[in-house]
This record gives C-alpha cells, sequence and structure tokens, in this order.
C-alpha cells in the first residue's frame, strides 16, 4: 500500500474555453461563468485516474472533500481518506494550500493535482520541494515543467511511481504568468519555484555509447567549469535557477534560488539583492554575470532576473556574460535561440548574438541569443 | 547493378523492376535524384582503383584461402611466442556458442528482445568476479591496453590527483597505449624493478610516492613472466600515501595465483584473449576492469555493467543497465571517457570457458602451464650459453638470456624457424638490461616434445 | 497463419527456456573439460608445479565457479542465444547509425580456418605473409574510397579511432609547438557523442554546434567557434539525421583558416561509397568503421574495428606499425616520424579486418557503389512511407532528400495517445522487430531512427512498414495494448528500481547472493 494524495483545483481551465487565459483570482472565475465555461478538472482527473483502477488495492487514496477530489474518486470507484474539506464550495487558493499541506503531514509518497500553473504555484507555496507531485493538465496556463503531457500519461505516471517502477524524482520548475499580461498577448513567464516531480524520463537499455551523464552530474561539471575561472578580483552576479546552485554548493554558498547574488573572492557580498544593490555593490569594478535560461521558452534576461537590469548589463558588458545551460535544457529549446527581453530594446539588440554557452566542465556551445520576435 | 547484368546476392534491391517500383512510389526516376543535396563539387566523378567483385561465393573462398595459405600457423609449426598474446585451448563448444547468429549479428537491442545477450554478459561478469574475487566487473572493453589506461583514469577521478606511477615490468606494447589514451591529462613515471628478480623497487616507489599520486599500476605476473611475491606491502606501502593500488593480471593465472584484490588491489584489470579466444595475429583482445562493489568506483566506470533483477513473474530473471546514467564524483570532470563497440562476444567466449572449466578444470590448467614453463626453464638454463634472466617464480612466460652463446636472438630465432620452431620474442631492443634476451611462453598446448626439441635445437646452435 | 490483421506481421515469439544463471546448474564434482595430465618425464623433473608458489601469492580457496557438465553448459548458452534478437533473423533496419547490414556467412567460415586463428602477431613476418597482405590491401581499398592517402587498422572500434585521432590531433599541434594553445576541439551535437567525449578524453575542451532550423550545424557559430585556440574539428556527414551537409566544404575551409586539423567521422558512409569522398571535403582524416559499413558482425558489441585514415601530411602522425609492401614481401612499417605510438596492442582487430576485406572483394568497385545507391534507395522508400503515417514525423526541413537514415519523431503520437517512443520499440519487439531511438540527450523529442541498408527485400521493408502501422494503429485504439508491451517477450516486466541502488544492484551474482541472501536465488525451487 502506498500513500497517494488528489487534489483537483475545480474551476480551473474554466476561463480557456471562454478565452479567459487563466481563471486566478474569484472575479475572474465570475466572468467565466457569466460567459458559460463549465468545469473541466474533473473530467481531466477521471481520465487520469482510470490508469490507477487496476491497482486499486496497492493505494491509500487521501483527498480533499466535495469537488476537490473527493466526487472524481468516487466517480472512479476509488476509495479515498478525506484529509479535509474546503469551506466553501467556491473554492479557493487558500484551499489548495491547505489541502496540500495536510497531504504533505499525511506522508503521501505522491502528490497528483489538476489544475494549471495558478494550482501549481499554490501547491509550491505550501509544500515546496519536500513532497513530489505531478500535475494533472487542467488549467489554462500550462507553462510549468511539473504537469504530465496529458491526463493519460499523469495516470501512468502515478501507477508507475505506485508500482515502485519510478524510484527517481527531478526539480522541475514552476511557472508564473501574470494573467493581465498573458491576456493582452504578452509572454512574461518568470520562474515561480520549483517543485520535486518523478523522473519519469525512460531509460532506455538499448545503448550503444557510454552511459549519458545524469543532469545533476552536467550541473556539477558547469560548477567545476565555473569554479575553475574565477578571479578573486571580480565580483560574480549570479542569476536564479537550478543550474546555478552547485555553483554556489561548491563555494560553500547559500544560492538564491529565485534571486540574485553577488559573490567575491568566495565570499558572498550580496544575497538576493535588487538592482540597485548590484550596482552600487559592483561600483565600476569589473565583474562577471553567471546567468542560466529559465522556463521552456529559453528566456536569458528580462524574465524573472529584472534586477539584472540594462545599467547592470551596461556595467558588467556583453563579453563578461556566462551563460551556463545543461545540454538537455538547450535541447529542449529546439533550436530556438535564447532569449532577451529586458524592456530595452538597445539593450536587447547589444545583446543579441552568438555566446560561448558553458554545458560542462570543459564543454560548451556556441548558441544564438536574441530578442523574441 | 554489380557483376555485369547479375543482381548481387547481398544486394536484393537491385532487381531492375523493384528498384522501378520503389523509385515510382517515392516519385522520381533515378536514384541520382536522391543525391542532388550533394554538390557537383563534392561529387567524386572518379572510378575506385579496386578489383571487380568476386561475386560467387566459391571463388571468393578460394581466392581468401590462396591469400591465407600462405600462413604458416601455431599448429603447423611449434610456437614459443607470447607476449600479450597467447596460444591457449579453445574447447569447441566455445566456437559453437560465439559462432551462433543470434549472438554474433545482435547489437544493441532491450533487455526484451535481447534477454540471452543481457545474461551471458552478466554471468561473464558473475564468473569473473569469482576468479578474481571482486563483486563488480565491467562488459568487456577493447584490450588489457585499455582496461588499464581506464582503471588508470578512474584512479585520477576518485582521488583527485594527477600522477600515475607504472611498474616498469609491464608490456612495452601497453606502456604505449597508456600514454596515449592517458596523457596529457594524466602525468606518467616509471617505477624501477630489481634487476636480479624482476621485483618492482620499492625503494624507488617510496621515492615517487608524492601527494601527486594517484596510483601505482604494475603487473603481476609481470611482462616477463615473473610472480611479484610482496602485493601485500606494495599495497599497504601505496595506501598509506592516499593513492589507489591498480594490478594488471593475466586472468587465467588465478586458478592458483592469488587474485589482487586478496593482496590490496583497489583496482584489478587485464585481458581475457587467455580465456576460450584465439590469437588471431594479436586481433581478439578484450579487456576487464574490476573493483569493488562501492559507489564511488561502480559510478566512474566509463563502461556498461549488467545487472541481475527480478521480474513481475515469480521465479524468472531479468537483467539490465546498472547505474545507467553515471554521476561521477570527482571534484573535477577532467576524466569524461567514452565507451564503443568493444568486444563483448569474446566475453561470452570467456563465460562459456570458465563455465566449461570450474574451479577444478582452471587449477588443472594452471597446474600443466607451470609444471611444463617450470620443465622448459630447466632444460633451457641447462644448454650452453642459456640462462633464465630473473631469478623468480614464474607464470607461462620467461625471459631467456642467450648473451653467453655469443648470438643475436634474431640469429637463433631465424636457424630455429628453419626448424619449425617460433622462437621467443626479442626483447632485445627494449632495454640495454634485455640485450641478448627473448620472451618466452609455454602453454598447455606445448608439449614435452616441442620442448625437447626446442632444446635440442639450441644445443646444436650454441 | 502468417498474416494477421491482412499485413504481413508475424505471430512472434522466441524460445522461453526459464533458464537459469549458471551458478544455479552447479552440482559439486561435474566437469565441463579436462585438461591432460603433464608428461611423466616433467613431473620427475619439476614435481607438481605449484608447490614453489611463493606463499603470499599462493591462491587460498579455488575460485568458486560453477561446476558444470559439457552437455548441460553447451545447452545453457545454447538456450541463452535463443532468448537474443540477431540481426541474421529479423528486420533489423531499426538499428539506425548502426549500419545493420548483411554480414555474409562464408566470411565467417574464412575467419575460422586456422590459417587466420592460429598465427601470433610476433612470428616472424615472413610466416604471416597473408595476414599482412589483407591489412595492406584493405588499406589500398580505404584509400580509394576517401581519398585519403594511408590507413592504420589498429584502432578497436569507431570511438577508438576518434580517440586516435584526438591523439594525432594532438601530436600535430605539439610538433608545431602549439599543443598547449590549441587545446579546443569542435563537434556537433548529431555526431556521435563519442566525438566529444573521446576528444575530452584526450584533454580537449569542446565546443558542441547545435543545428540550424534546417538541420544543418550552424556555419555562423562554426566561425563565432573557431580561433588561434582550434585544434580541429570532429563531424559527420551526413549526420544522424541523414541530412548532407553541402556547406560541408566551407567547415573544413573555416577550421583550416585558424589552423585546426579536420577529422571525419565516416560512421554514416554507407550511403556515399564512391560517390562523395573525404578528399573532396578537404578533411585531413577520416575513418570507417568496418563493423557497420564493411559487413563485420556486431557481436553483441564487438569485436569491432575503426580504420583511420589520413592524408600524406597527417600520415606521419599515425599509429605504429603501418603495413608496407616492398614489391616482393609486406612488412610492418615503424617508420613513421612522428608516431603517437600505440592506440591498441598489437596491429588491430584481425577478423573484423579479415571479413571486411573480403566483403570488398566480393562487392568490387561497382558493387560497393551499387550498395550505397540502394541503401539511399531503401532509405528513401522508407523515408517516404513512414512520414505518411499519421503521428511520425521527421523534423528539419533541409535537405529534399535523406542519405542512408533518418530520424523520426513521435511527437505527435505521443501528444495525441500518450504513447511514447519506448512504448512503440517494446510493443514492435513482439513481432520480431527492434526499434532504437537516439543518442542522449535526445535532441529530437521523442525519436526514432531507421537506417535500412543495402541488405533487405522491399517485401521486408513493406512488412517492417506495417509493423509500425500497426503499432501506430493499437496506440490510437487500444493503448494500453502498446503500454503494457511487449507480451510476447521470453521475460516479464523486469523490476528496473535496482539497478540504481547502490545497496540492491548487483553486477555479479556473488553481489547478488550477498545483498539478497541465497535464499533469494533459490526462489526459482
Amino acid at each position: 500500500m502506498k500513500k497517494l494524495g488528489l487534489i483537483v483545483n475545480p474551476v480551473a481551465g474554466m476561463g480557456g474555453a471562454v478565452g479567459l487565459k487563466g481563471t486566478d483570482g474569484a472575479d475572474t472565475l465570475e466572468r467565466a461563468r457569466e460567459l458559460g465555461a463549465v468545469p473541466h478538472a474533473q473530467e481531466r482527473t477521471t481520465t487520469a485516474l482510470t490508469n490507477l483502477t487496476g491497482i486499486a488495492d496497492d493505494i491509500e487514496l487521501l483527498t480533499y472533500g466535495s469537488t476537490m477530489g473527493e466526487a472524481v474518486a468516487a466517480a472512479c470507484g476509488l476509495r479515498a481518506t478525506l484529509v479535509g474539506s474546503p469551506s466553501h464550495p467556491d473554492t479557493t487558493a487558500q484551499d489548495t494550500v491547505a489541502a496540500a499541506r495536510a497531504m504533505h503531514a499525511a506522508g503521501v509518497e505522491l502528490l497528483l493535482f489538476a489544475g494549471g500553473d495558478g494550482t501549481a504555484r499554490d501547491i509550491c507555496g505550501a509544500v515546496g520541494t519536500d513532497v513530489v507531485a505531478l500535475g494533472i493538465p487542467a488549467g489554462v496556463k500550462i507553462h510549468s515543467a511539473v504537469f504530465a503531457a496529458n491526463p493519460t500519461a499523469a495516470g501512468q505516471v502515478a501507477a508507475a511511481v505506485i508500482a515502485g517502477n519510478i524510484n527517481r524524482a527531478v526539480e522541475a520548475e514552476v511557472m508564473d504568468i501574470d494573467e493581465e499580461d498573458y491576456r493582452r498577448e504578452v509572454l512574461s513567464a518568470r520562474l515561480y519555484g520549483y517543485l520535486r516531480i518523478p523522473d519519469a524520463r525512460r531509460l532506455l537499455q538499448g545503448l550503444k555509447a557510454g552511459s549519458p551523464r545524469s543532469d545533476a552530474a552536467m550541473q556539477m561539471a558547469i560548477a567545476s567549469e565555473l569554479v575553475e575561472r574565477m578571479a578573486d578580483d571580480r565580483y560574480y552576479i549570479v542569476g536564479p535557477g537550478t543550474t546555478c546552485r552547485p555553483f554556489m554548493e561548491r563555494l560553500g554558498l547559500d544560492h538564491t534560488l529565485l534571486g540574485v547574488d553577488v559573490i567575491r573572492a568566495g565570499r558572498q557580498i550580496g544575497k538576493d539583492v535588487s538592482e540597485q544593490e548590484i550596482l552600487s555593490i559592483v561600483d565600476d569594478s569589473p565583474c562577471t554575470l553567471v546567468v542560466t535560461p529559465v522556463g521552456g521558452q529559453g528566456f536569458l534576461l528580462g524574465r524573472g532576473n529584472q534586477q539584472i537590469s540594462p545599467d547592470v548589463i551596461r556595467q558588467v558588458s556583453k563579453e563578461n556574460i556566462s551563460v551556463v545551460a545543461t545540454a538537455e535544457k538547450l535541447c529542449s529549446l529546439r533550436g530556438k535561440p535564447l532569449l532577451v527581453d529586458t524592456g530595452d530594446e538597445d539593450t536587447d539588440t547589444y545583446l543579441s548574438g552568438y555566446y560561448r554557452v558553458i554545458t560542462g566542465y570543459h564543454e560548451n556551445t556556441i548558441y544564438r541569443v536574441s530578442p523574441p520576435t | 547493378m554489380a557483376a555485369g547484368d547479375r543482381v548481387h546476392p547481398y544486394i536484393p534491391n537491385s532487381v531492375p523492376d523493384v528498384k522501378a517500383k520503389m523509385l515510382a512510389e517515392i516519385g522520381i526516376d533515378d536514384i541520382d535524384t536522391l543525391y542532388e543535396d550533394i554538390p557537383e563539387s563534392l561529387r567524386f566523378r572518379g572510378e575506385l582503383n579496386i578489383p571487380e567483385g568476386i561475386t560467387s561465393e566459391l571463388e571468393l573462398e578460394r581466392h581468401m584461402t590462396d591469400v591465407l595459405s600462405v600462413n604458416r600457423t601455431c599448429s603447423e609449426n611449434i610456437s614459443f611466442l607470447g607476449g600479450g598474446c597467447y596460444r591457449h585451448y579453445v574447447p569447441a563448444i566455445c566456437d559453437e556458442i560465439t559462432g551462433r547468429a543470434e549472438f554474433l549479428t545482435a547489437y544493441a537491442g532491450e533487455p526484451y528482445e535481447d534477454h540471452g545477450r543481457f545474461q551471458a554478459l552478466f554471468e561473464y561478469q558473475s564468473l569473473m568476479g569469482e576468479l578474481l574475487e571482486t563483486d563488480v566487473v565491467n562488459v568487456p572493453t577493447y584490450d588489457w591496453g585499455q582496461a588499464a589506461s581506464t582503471s588508470i583514469r578512474m584512479s585520477g577521478r576518485i582521488t583527485d590527483r594527477d600522477v600515475i606511477l607504472i611498474g616498469d615490468t609491464i608490456s612495452p606494447d601497453r606502456l604505449q597505449v597508456i600514454r596515449t589514451y592517458c596523457e596529457p591529462v594524466m602525468k606518467i613515471e616509471l617505477v624501477q624493478h630489481a634487476p636480479e628478480t624482476a621485483a618492482l623497487d620499492l625503494e624507488d616507489l617510496d621515492k615517487r610516492l608524492t601527494s601527486s599520486v594517484a596510483a601505482l599500476y604494475c603487473e603481476n605476473p609481470t611482462y616477463f613472466g615473473t610472480v611479484e611475491e610482496h602485493g601485500q606491502v606494495i599495497a599497504d606501502t601505496v595506501h598509506s600515501n592516499g593513492s589507489l593500488f591498480v594490478v594488471g593480471v593475466d586472468p587465467v593465472s588465478l586458478g592458483v595465483i592469488k587474485p589482487p584484490s586478496q593482496y590490496g588491489a583497489d583496482i584489478t584489470c587485464g585481458d581475457i584473449q587467455s580465456l576460450g579466444n584465439h590469437q588471431y595475429f594479436g586481433g581478439a583482445l578484450g579487456g576487464f576492469i574490476a573493483t569493488r562493489d562501492e559507489k564511488k568506483y561502480v559510478m566512474e566506470y566509463p563502461s556498461r555493467l549488467f545487472g541481475i533483477s527480478k521480474t513481475e513473474r515469480e521465479g524468472e530473471w531479468g537483467f539490465g543497465d546498472v547505474a545507467y546514467e553515471r554521476t561521477s564524483f570527482a571534484v573535477r570532470e577532467q576524466g569524461k571517457e567514452f565507451i564503443g563497440t568493444a568486444a563483448a562476444l569474446y566475453g561470452i567466449s570467456s563465460a562459456v570457458y570458465l563455465s566449461l572449466l570450474g574451479p577444478q578444470g582452471i587449477r588443472e590448467l594452471d597446474q600443466n602451464i607451470l609444471q611444463k614453463s617450470q620443465y622448459a626453464m630447466k632444460r633451457l638454463a641447462g644448454v650452453d650459453g642459456v640462462a633464465i634472466k630473473f631469478d623468480a617464480f614464474h607464470f607461462k612466460e620467461f625471459v631467456v638470456d642467450f648473451t653467453g652463446t655469443g648470438k643475436a636472438v634474431q640469429e637463433i630465432n631465424d636457424a630455429l624457424l628453419e626448424q619449425g620452431i617460433f622462437g621467443g620474442k626479442d626483447l632485445s631492443r627494449l632495454s640495454a638490461e634485455l640485450e641478448g634476451c627473448a620472451l618466452y611462453a609455454v602453454t598447455e598446448v606445448t608439449t614435452q616434445e616441442d620442448i625437447d626439441r626446442l632444446v635440442e635445437a639450441l644445443e646444436v646452435l650454441s | 497463419m502468417k498474416p494477421q490483421h491482412g499485413s504481413r506481421l508475424r505471430n512472434f515469439h522466441q524460445a522461453k527456456w526459464d533458464e537459469e544463471v549458471i551458478f544455479e546448474l552447479s552440482n559439486p564434482g561435474e566437469r565441463g573439460i579436462h585438461y591432460p595430465q603433464v608428461e611423466r618425464a616433467i613431473s620427475d623433473a619439476v614435481g607438481d608445479g605449484v608447490s614453489e608458489i611463493p606463499a603470499s601469492m599462493r591462491r587460498e580457496s579455488p575460485p568458486a565457479l560453477p561446476e558444470v557438465g559439457q552437455m548441460r553448459v553447451l545447452k545453457h548458452f545454447l538456450r541463452l542465444s535463443q532468448q537474443n534478437l540477431g540481426a541474421d533473423l529479423n528486420i533489423d533496419v531499426g538499428q539506425g547509425t548502426c549500419t545493420i547490414k548483411y554480414s555474409p556467412k562464408i566470411n565467417e567460415k574464412i575467419a575460422g580456418s586456422a590459417k587466420a586463428r592460429d598465427i601470433h602477431p610476433h612470428q616472424d613476418e615472413s610466416t604471416v605473409q597473408g595476414a599482412l597482405r589483407i591489412m595492406y590491401e584493405l588499406d589500398l581499398f580505404f584509400r580509394e574510397i576517401s581519398g585519403m592517402d594511408r590507413f592504420s587498422l589498429q584502432p578497436s572500434s569507431g570511438s577508438h579511432a576518434i580517440l586516435t585521432m584526438a591523439a594525432v590531433i594532438h601530436k600535430y599541434h605539439e610538433v608545431r609547438g602549439e599543443a598547449d594553445t590549441r587545446d579546443e576541439l569542435i563537434t556537433t551535437i548529431f555526431s556521435h557523442p563519442s566525438d566529444a567525449a573521446a576528444a575530452a578524453a584526450k584533454g580537449y575542451r569542446i565546443t558542441t554546434l547545435y543545428p540550424d532550423e534546417q538541420g544543418m550545424p550552424d556555419l555562423e557559430a562554426l566561425k563565432a567557434a573557431v580561433s588561434e585556440r582550434t585544434a580541429g574539428l570532429f563531424i559527420t556527414n551526413p549526420e544522424d539525421i541523414g541530412i548532407f551537409n553541402p556547406h560541408i566544404a566551407e567547415f573544413t575551409r573555416v577550421v583550416h583558416e585558424v589552423g585546426g586539423v579536420c577529422g571525419y567521422d565516416q560512421a554514416n558512409a554507407n550511403g556515399i561509397m564512391g560517390i562523395t569522398r573525404a578528399r573532396e571535403a578537404d578533411f585531413d582524416l577520416c575513418f570507417f568503421n568496418l563493423h557497420k559499413t564493411f559487413s563485420a558482425p556486431h557481436g553483441c558489441g564487438g569485436p569491432a574495428s575503426g580504420a583511420l585514415g589520413a592524408t600524406k601530411e597527417m600520415a606521419d602522425y599515425l599509429p605504429v606499425p603501418l603495413v608496407g609492401f616492398d614489391g616482393g614481401k609486406y612488412y610492418l612499417d615503424y617508420d613513421v616520424p612522428h608516431t603517437i605510438g600505440k592506440a591498441r596492442t598489437f596491429y588491430g582487430a584481425f577478423p573484423v579486418i579479415l571479413k571486411a576485406y573480403a566483403w570488398i572483394m566480393s562487392m568490387g568497385a561497382e558493387g560497393l557503389k551499387e550498395a550505397a545507391r540502394i541503401a539511399v534507395l531503401n532509405n528513401n522508400y522508407l523515408f517516404k512511407h513512414i512520414t505518411e503515417i499519421a503521428g511520425a514525423t521527421s523534423p528539419y526541413k533541409g535537405g529534399k532528400r535523406r542519405i542512408e537514415q533518418v530520424r523520426y519523431s513521435w511527437e505527435e503520437l505521443y501528444n495525441e495517445t500518450g504513447v511514447d517512443t519506448h512504448d512503440v520499440t517494446l510493443r514492435l519487439a513482439d513481432f520480431g522487430f527492434h526499434l532504437w531511438q537516439s543518442h542522449h540527450p535526445f535532441v529530437v523529442p521523442q525519436p526514432f531512427t531507421i537506417e535500412p541498408t543495402e541488405s533487405y527485400s522491399k517485401e521486408e521493408l513493406d512488412e517492417y512498414l506495417d509493423g509500425l502501422r500497426h503499432v501506430v494503429h493499437e496506440a490510437r485504439t487500444e493503448p494500453d495494448t502498446v503500454k503494457r508491451a511487449p507480451h510476447n517477450s521470453v521475460v516479464h516486466k523486469i523490476d528496473e528500481s535496482v539497478y540504481d541502488d547502490p545497496d540492491k544492484w548487483a553486477i555479479t551474482w556473488r553481489a547478488y547472493l550477498k545483498k539478497h541472501g541465497r535464499e533469494a536465488a533459490k526462489i526459482r525451487g
């Protein structure tokens, strides 16, 4: 018997069908209802759970009351224990947070949740990387890397976790998209945080070359390269993202996963600093910027690291930007360039061109950077 | 179309009608169209100066037999050649199994398609593990030279050091292979041997053991066939420096000789040609690497490691790759390595070989080799002007010193060849110490009569 | 019996023997083979031979090898062989990049003769003239096929040839006093991963170029990459996606301009033999895989051989010995002024070399070209039909044609049905087909790579296509059947969780017994 948690955001996805690009906030939800939106989360969840009915005996299903899981579990014929219930029929983000915390306390093996980026954000805020979670895509906005490709795939992965066929978890990005911008068709995904998801990559055995090095190994290798290149008389402005983390760890420093740190001669000068703080620390001294693209679109600058402003970039200068990324990340871009959108057209133009991107220890690639088109 | 108007037996779709049909389905008239992306400047428009194809199998066999017929084989003659390639008996079942099309022509299938390959190679690892007394053995790599090179690189990663000491009684060929593979990332220094016994010079070792030394690599038996007696002393010395002890070994000796893991070796490597593989002009080599079952070792193998598991069906074995993704723990990832298609089939042959021999067979075999080589050494030492170079216990091989005969080794070997005897490998050019010396190998295939004939021939010569 | 669903698919099933691990077959006292007692005169002279082993080096207990009678050993390994899918038995077009072509049996027979098997590398040259002639003439053939000036047959595989190329390049710059300053090697993501890894093993910093939208390595990126630090370029063409890079001469020019050396990984040579050569594209080095293009069998993963060719200038750096011919006799040639030394002990994988030679002798100049042309015809035939299967695509629009292979994608199928490339592979196995995906990392999502070579008939290609179509149809109509595949394998769903757990993984039988107990092993009863 393994404990499986289930949280359904019952209103997820309602905005999409009526062109609202999300249902964040009560007003929007109201407007969606007025436009005749109907919830899809229940049916998506049903599709996912269908993959678990065959192994129901191996699962202790924990869920939340009413539309947040209880109903759909019953509809699928799965016995479930309730760890709580929403306080009001119109559920809110607080209910998701409370449910996620309760599941964590109950010690679930996997937390399956149905929703969109907003739901992922709420769960991330509630339990961070303490719980292994996986999203059933049911929302309008799916930019986070914590969702399965479709509800069936989510169910299949959950079944594999229960069966013990997936034993690894990896950190995946939770993206935060401003719905207002999104409605105006401005893409502004920011890195919000990370959830741990089951590592569902199928490790094929039909190897004909060497074993691939794991993503974690590659991040460590990138850190080795950065450490080897470091000079004591420079400031290093280190951007957000897990790729930069092993570098800071190697130096024995605390890394701000979602912010910017400044270091020099192996010491942390600034932690989670603002644009102004960066400028005042650096103050015309030589400095290097270490950044990694975040999110599926390959944004290098201007998303989630706005602290690194046009002024900071001018201070650093283009040739002192160390771009780091794993090969897997670059491959996921499908040949599209890395993007810069600093809000200043001249800066974006200045930043465009080919960069030597560090992909490992003594390994790099030459990759194009350009403003979004 | 090759061979006049006849369709080549290996190219079925050369049949004009079939070709036409396929072209029509693609929607083009001519195969040339398929090359339209290759610019004219890159096209080769000449004729390949390669003879017309011998498309008849009968004639091809005749041609190949003609070409090969001028070779004079070790079975038609008496051979005392060794030095890394040996004439051991290959049981008939080894050839039967490696000739099986299912193994011979397989490559990279999944465990569900190639269960047999995975199991056979897991068994290879396991059988080698018993011989070597180690819990981890890899799927074969190219040869001993490669296995030693990788062992050295692994030790560099594990210790995060970059100097490798090598006992100078190593095979000179192997030393060159190691240099090609390990330099300039690793720095190589040689450790001398005692001139009388060929044992590792412990004083010289001590002198060279600095904090940069990742490991000592030495071979036992040495290239000269001598057995190093002070394995444990060497291991302790090396370990007290925080370095690893890497030993290269001829695995066929381990029926009676202690495996390196039992005198302190951290990594053992060697070649499996001795274990059920033919000589093939030195072309049927396969390397092995063996260590303890510790994560810090396992993760540094570049090679595939097959593991055993259960399946959902009670009582059924399944196999697959252990630690599919390797996470090197080296602080500096200075030793990225590669693997490619190596020598798996020879591993299967060795698995069959060790299964047939069992604990008693390998002991019988080794005893046979020891008795015959000792007999040969004794007889040769009795020939005027001929001496055994090193005063040590030997396995299978020994250096014969002909300086007392006043004749060059080449001269002696030429004379032996006339009598159908392949004399030992001439070591004269290897070092001043070995001027006038030759490396002789005696295996279970050698008979008393062979040895006696050699002795008689030398007696006449000297 | 054969057709089902009106197609050519077979109800394939390997022999399932439920075979024990060899150690489970052990019965104390059983013997697989005997060795002769030594002659009386020998034992009289030296005694038992083992008593004199120094105590510190005497093995204390015999190795715990299994004790099994001869016929049972034979049966054991024959049964294992029956649970293996060799190219001789299936339509092995799905192992892309590996050029799984017919390995003629006559070549095996020839290689099995004592005249090939029973010769030692240190024999007097006069006694191995046949072997040396084969190596010399094969060198001449490869010179023709590549336009290079000399070949070494020493490297043990393609990857090993890459390492040897890196060593040659290192030596070349060393002789010019530039070994320390030229420390960067450039390759591409669609070349074999060993192009990067083997060069890195030699100490080089690696720059990997990614493809542009056309699927070609980005020439502008190359221009940005080269400098006075560039040691060289390793590149395949066509790359593993099957598109020929028409700008390849531009690549070599850019690298030559900065003083770099260009090495051509010819793993994908099967479609271009006699059509285009390393010489025309101005490469300095190139290598062929004898176990791919030149028909030697893959042997479950070796033995293999990589023949490394060089221009006149670069030949001075090749490993020794090369093979020469003085008009009367063949000889081992150690006279290579700047040789790197050795890549492998002795001269190369002779049985593999012998089979490649025999294959070329059978093909002749015309046959080689015909093999290339038909390989390309077969590939474009499959290309046409596979891209018509809804759910399968071939990324990259560059190049109208594909040469000898194509990297396809099941991404559309996956997005539609949740069936991924791994599922398709395992379901195809139920029909006796193998399908390989791609090297890591996956540049093409949900990849699969098909290379039909010249060896398979149109009917066989059609049968394979039916297999693909059938599985795609199932993915839409009964995805669970595909997801739970294989159904006909001799082995059921394997518990893969142990492979990543140091407390549970077992790489040898002795480790298994230690970690899981002797009882666990006897569960079979």
